[in-house]
């Protein structure tokens, strides 16, 4: 299968501001050429304070959600305790490499808030784990993301503009992508709360 | 790998091997524990047998981690296999949250093991208790792990010979707010207390560890400084 990561197409985009973080994806799941839904979940809420956004093969994304839920899950019954954000960054790399040789096909953004302080991290199908500062992207249409953060980002944000920011970086970019789009939602959270916007985009 | 078990009840509902596994551990000798405000401290008997032996060469308190350690009372070689165990437990959370382990969560899974040996087929209990001490994120830890798998946090405890007496002697003079160089004195005096012949720096060991999380075992010199000052 050439391309399995374009199979189903798909953009996610996570950045930091000022004492908040943000995570936005595309709404489109497709099959190749064809649109199938276009509200498919792309982001999950892991903890109040952990958000899991994959992207990747559709059917990667649902599984590897549902055993980072089971993995805290169990934590959080054995140990007693909450999971950290930097704890379950490592997680998900471990989790990852596990499958080293029979990988899921995502590359998921880790986004939360420990102490305050933003946590954002990116990895490869393989669990290669890269926590750099600023914004990460994933996806069909992560390049063209990057361009739109590069020239939108600015370091420590507020909750508002931050939101704007990742929602304009992720429409262009998505825009540009044949298999990205039909739709977008941002999540930005902070110490008190996570808002969910949705985005109306271009519907093509 | 024989399919019959070892361990079985009695008719009163008691587990005779574990009883005995317990008997061992009384035979033993006596280790120490008692956690302050601010830090652990492990301190074990070392009494050679012959003068012939090579004290530097025994260990008696072994590092699990950079901040956990663990002592005990009974077999020393199945002391050896369970922090054998121990460390590779550690290991194996390191690698997947790459995180300080908490002392309660090692202590639960190592006594999964110690649990696993009252019940399969074909093995005997552990003849060994355990005293785990730590500092993690929670604070200081203190935790006996018995041959049954069962496993208890103290405040302070012992084990060994001397258990009885040294936990009464602990008993009175325990408190809540004890610093950490308190309980190391106090550790060593009721380690006196019960000791056969004349206590040295060589023939006991003591291990403390303080809010930095790290686990230091004391070289004979320090140890000899801290008795002085019971003098």
């Amino acid at each position: 299968m050439s391309g399995i990561f374009e199979y189903n197409g798909g953009s996610i985009v996570g950045m930091k501001g000022k004492n908040c973080i943000a995570v936005a994806c595309d709404r489109r799941f497709g099959q190749q050429m064809s649109t199938i839904t276009t509200n498919y979940q792309k982001v999950f809420k892991i903890q109040d304070n952990i958000l899991l956004a994959l992207s990747g093969l559709n059917t990667d994304i649902h599984t590897f959600y549902a055993l980072m839920e089971k993995e805290i899950n169990l934590y959080n019954l054995k140990e007693n305790r909450k999971m950290k954000p930097t704890t379950f960054a490592n997680l998900v790399a471990s989790a990852l490499y596990e499958r080293r040789f029979g990988p899921f096909f995502v590359t998921p953004i880790v986004a939360g808030l420990e102490n305050g302080k933003p946590i954002l991290a990116t990895y490869d199908s393989i669990g290669c784990k890269s926590d750099l500062d600023d914004f990460q992207v994933g996806g069909t249409g992560g390049n063209y993301i990057y361009g739109a953060c590069e020239a939108f980002f600015k370091p420590d944000m507020s909750p508002e503009e931050l939101e704007e920011v990742i929602g304009q970086s992720l429409v262009s970019g998505c825009d540009r992508d044949a298999l990205s789009g039909w739709g977008g939602v941002v999540y930005v959270l902070t110490e008190q709360k996570i808002t969910v916007k949705i985005l109306k985009t271009k519907q093509t | 790998m024989t399919d019959f078990a070892l361990t079985t009840f009695s008719s009163k509902g008691k587990l005779l091997q574990i009883e005995y596994a317990l008997n061992a551990v009384a035979k033993g000798d006596t280790a120490i524990g008692i956690k302050a405000k601010n830090g652990v401290v492990l301190v074990v008997e070392k009494k050679q047998t012959s003068i012939l032996i090579e004290e530097q060469s025994v260990q008696k308190i072994s590092l699990m981690s950079d901040n956990i350690a663990a002592t005990y009372a009974g077999l020393g070689p199945d002391f050896r296999v369970l922090s054998q165990q121990a460390r590779k437990l550690v290991k194996k959370y390191d690698l997947k949250y790459q995180e300080e382990m908490f002392v309660q969560t090692l202590s639960r899974e190592l006594a999964e093991d110690v649990q696993v040996a009252t019940q399969r087929g074909g093995i005997r209990p552990f003849g060994v208790s355990i005293l785990i001490a730590g500092y993690d994120e929670e604070g200081p830890h203190l935790v006996q792990l018995d041959p049954s798998g069962a496993y208890y946090s103290w405040k302070a405890t012992a084990i060994g010979k001397q258990a009885k007496n040294a936990k009464a002697f602990l008993e009175k003079r325990y408190n809540v707010d004890m610093e950490i160089e308190d309980a190391i004195n106090t550790a060593l005096l009721t380690l006196k207390e019960g000791f056969e012949g004349q206590i040295t720096p060589t023939n006991i060991e003591v291990g403390v560890i303080r809010d930095d999380h790290v686990f230091r075992i004391l070289p004979p010199s320090q140890v000899k400084d801290y008795l002085e000052e019971l003098e």
